[in-house]
């Protein structure tokens, strides 16, 4: 301001690179040429099966990464996502096994999931736990519960009252795809748009500042964890539908790569920044990447060291164009 | 004048002190009340039991003839008493509109932010400030000042009947400084009153009507500000009377301590030619952003540099990183106490010892631990340093303090030439003056010392000579007869530039 009445102009090559300092942006052009070239290279890539796939695949991924983002942007974050989902899915499966009917049975599972993101919730707002610790924590509690509850043995023979909402088809289409996109539509345009969502990237940015402000951080904290459990448990009871059966191990491992994808769309673990469709579209990254690798011959091994790089990849080059930003001023 | 808030004794303890002790004073509707004191006066624990942050043990505050109490800073702003804090409070990952607009951004139907309504409410609130940057502009895209007069208009922007201040030109430049200024008389002319806390006595003068002074949790007294000189405020201020700037001439030896010559560093400063001899105090001034801190920080190996050289005792010096520099002898003190001087969780001792372990360290790399307990609490009392014990974290010590501590840590490592960067900001008067105290005994054992600081008094009382920076360069040079306030500015804003005389003259 040492020169108050300096007006900052934008040329349209400004404009244009305005467009692509959009981490969305720049996904969206690496998947499309990735597309191209996959559609090429492989006969198969471009085929409904295997984008439908690809789909299922992201329909768990994804839909967690909606609330992971949220999180995220917020300065949280949650390792017992995983843990959650399965815990989801054997709580609605012993429930069906006791005879309790479906509708009753997925109520009682998402209570379950709730309660767990409460209990994260109230432990990290409440009492300023550090987030990581308590959700670590919580993520090998959960994953031993449930081993208890179901006696080690996966809950098997699940009635097609249930199953039909993960195996189910409209328009031939499978349901968790549905549930995916429609997360994603609707999840982007509350965090963008909608000041109560907004508040996140405030108590993100400066938990003091967004309590002055007037916002209820500890309240936003709360339903956070307890947004993105009841998340996990949907996941885990689709996932579960689909199967047929409620898996122990399923879900292991799957905190990381949301949070990868998240990061991979733009979000930081600092907090106030991250978006819903960058988070989905890092999601569909990684996604695309296993797919392409597996059509293409590679190895199955090559995929995690692939994806760890674009990780990397990633965040190197986040920081060369913040530099870049900062050098320009 | 109107009373807008009546303070009646409010006392707040803490265990083991009385912080403020039954302070009472009342602010008129569209006054600036000066509020002075030194570090541990009492005046930051009162003005955020004002704003507030804290509860007071007893008294009462009465706004506009009506008795309120708040139970969070959020209850004083709805009562339209504002606090506009020294640590930012805004989110650098969102848009200027969005930090002015905090939570309270326009909206439509499904509490959806109407975009387009807040950008343009937000340029004609700018624009009404006299301000033109993009209200889509990231706030981490700004610079400090920026941010810092951005903090001051998002505080106003809840149209507050009382504004508290608390050092708000603290990383300010001179202009940025007059805008704030302007601003707040502004304000004032439309009612708003103002709490202004401040270290920078010149600032009494420029701004406020009245002044009220705290000692020691107490309050002094107070006074029309048309109606006392800066001398009766210290007085009150400290409880005796001391001389603040008293110049004593280096005693300069002849030889040369420091040389740089033709040092450049792209886009931030260039071609700098200067010497520095032993035992001289030589100030160097200039607008935030004239390079000066740069010039320090590519000097000390912190930064890189494109060109030039620089010499220690007549030896060309290569120095790449700041280990290097202080081995050699060249030491740079930064401005940014909290963020780049002190480890603010870590006890006193290891701070003081940080940048000299290299003395402490036995043959086989073990640190040793019984000199470096003598050599903090020979420190902690050459220079001042108020704690229990050596032991104390950093962070609990008042500001004064802690830049006591980062005076100590770098004179500690007993250097030949050293680049001091403000090193009285934000510090009470006792600190202040004993730190120049400090600065001129350095001098008289001859130690070169380049003094940087946006305080022109601090400069005429302390320096030998002064170099002055515009836009990257010297753009002159004021010797000791010549000093004056008007000069130096005149070189800094660049409406003069004496350089190539004064090259002609000393180069």
């Amino acid at each position: 301001m040492g020169n108050p009445q300096e007006v900052r102009k934008h040329s349209l090559g400004e404009r244009v690179a305005a467009v692509f300092a959009f981490r969305e942006s720049i996904l969206i052009l690496v998947l499309l040429v990735g597309g191209i070239i996959m559609t090429a290279a492989s006969p198969v890539f471009l085929t409904w099966p295997n984008l439908e796939a690809i789909l299922l695949g992201l329909s768990v991924e994804g839909t967690i990464a909606v609330g992971m983002v949220i999180l995220l942007v917020s300065g949280g974050l949650d390792l017992s996502v995983g843990s959650t989902l399965a815990f989801t899915g054997v709580v609605c499966g012993l429930a069906l096994t006791a005879g309790v009917p479906s509708v009753i049975a997925i109520l009682l599972a998402l209570l379950a999931a709730f309660t767990v993101g409460l209990v994260n919730g109230l432990l990290i707002a409440k009492l300023k736990m550090n987030p990581f610790i308590i959700t670590l924590g919580m993520m090998i509690t959960i994953r031993g519960l449930l081993l208890v509850l179901a006696g080690g043995r996966a809950v098997l023979n699940l009635p097609d009252s249930f199953t039909v909402i993960g195996q189910g088809r409209l328009l031939g289409i499978q349901y968790p795809i549905f549930v995916v996109i429609l997360m994603t539509v609707f999840g982007d345009l509350l965090l963008r748009n909608t000041r109560f969502f907004r508040q996140n990237y405030y108590i993100g940015g400066k938990e003091q500042a967004a309590r002055l402000s007037g916002i209820k951080v500890d309240f936003l904290k709360v339903f956070n964890y307890c947004l993105i459990a009841v998340i996990s448990g949907i996941s885990g009871l689709l996932i579960t539908a689909r199967f047929g059966s409620a898996s122990l191990t399923v879900g292991s491992g799957i905190e990381l790569r949301v949070i990868t994808a998240a990061i991979i769309g733009g979000a930081s673990l600092n907090g106030g920044e991250g978006s819903v469709l960058g988070a989905i579209l890092g999601a569909l990254f990684m996604g695309i990447l296993a797919n392409s690798l597996n059509l293409l011959g590679v190895d199955v091994y090559w995929q995690n060291l692939v994806t760890g790089l674009m990780l990397i990849l990633a965040v190197v080059f986040d920081m060369i164009n913040e530099k870049r930003k900062e050098q320009r001023r | 004048m109107e009373e807008l808030l009546v303070v009646e004794k409010i006392r707040k303890s803490f265990p083991g002190v009385l912080a403020v002790a039954d302070v009472s004073f009342t602010l008129g509707k569209g006054e600036i009340l000066a509020l002075i004191g030194e570090n541990g006066a009492g005046k930051s624990t009162l003005s955020q039991v004002l704003g507030g942050a804290l509860r007071p043990d007893s008294g009462r505050i009465l706004l506009e003839g009506r008795e309120v109490s708040f139970a969070s800073p959020l209850e004083a702003i709805h009562d339209g008493i504002r606090m506009m804090f020294q640590e930012l409070s805004l989110v650098g990952s969102l848009s200027i509109a969005e930090n002015i607009f905090a939570n309270r951004q326009p909206v439509g139907p499904l509490n959806s932010i109407r975009w387009k309504k807040l950008h343009q409410e937000t340029t004609e609130f700018l624009q009404r400030f006299r301000v033109s940057l993009d209200p889509r502009l990231l706030v981490k895209r700004l610079v400090k000042g920026e941010q810092q007069i951005l903090e001051f208009l998002k505080a106003i922007s809840s149209g507050p009947k009382v504004l508290i201040l608390d050092e708000p030109t603290s990383s300010l430049t001179e202009t940025e400084s007059a805008y704030l200024m302007d601003n707040i008389r502004a304000l004032r002319a439309e009612g708003m009153s103002f709490i202004y806390i401040t270290h920078k006595l010149s600032e009494v003068f420029k701004i406020s009507d009245r002044v009220i002074v705290m000692r020691d949790g107490r309050y002094v007294g107070s006074r029309e500000t048309a109606q006392c000189t800066e001398r009766d405020l210290v007085a009150m201020m400290v409880g005796r009377d001391i001389s603040n700037s008293a110049f004593h001439p280096s005693a300069t030896e002849d030889g040369e301590c420091l040389r740089i010559e033709g040092l450049s560093r792209r886009g931030v400063f260039a071609d700098i030619s200067f010497r520095v001899r032993k035992g001289e105090i030589l100030g160097l001034s200039g607008l935030v952003g004239s390079g000066r801190t740069e010039l320090a920080r590519s000097v000390f190996g912190m930064d890189p540099k494109d060109g030039g050289k620089v010499f220690l005792e007549g030896r060309l010096l290569h120095v790449g990183n700041p280990s290097e520099a202080i081995r050699q002898g060249i030491v740079y003190l930064t401005e940014d106490r909290k963020e780049l001087g002190l480890f603010l969780d870590m006890p006193i001792r290891d701070n003081l010892v940080a940048p000299s372990l290299r003395r402490f360290t036995s043959a086989l790399g073990f640190v040793q631990m019984k000199p470096i307990n003598g050599f903090a609490a020979q420190k902690m009392q050459e220079f001042f340093i108020a704690a229990p014990s050596a032991l104390k974290k950093v962070r609990k010590l008042s500001g004064g303090n802690q830049q006591k501590c980062l005076v100590a840590t770098w004179v500690g490592t007993e250097p030949k030439a050293i680049f001091l960067d403000e090193p009285t900001r934000g510090v009470d008067v006792a600190s202040r003056a004993e730190i120049y105290v400090k600065i001129q005994e350095l001098a008289r054992r001859g130690v070169g010392i380049v003094l940087i600081s946006s305080d022109l008094p601090e400069l005429i009382g302390l320096c030998d000579r002064i170099l002055v920076m515009h836009q990257g360069r010297l753009a002159g040079e004021v010797r000791r007869p010549d000093f004056s306030e008007e000069l130096i500015l005149s070189y800094a804003t660049g409406l003069q530039s004496g350089h190539s005389e004064d090259r002609a003259r000393h180069g």
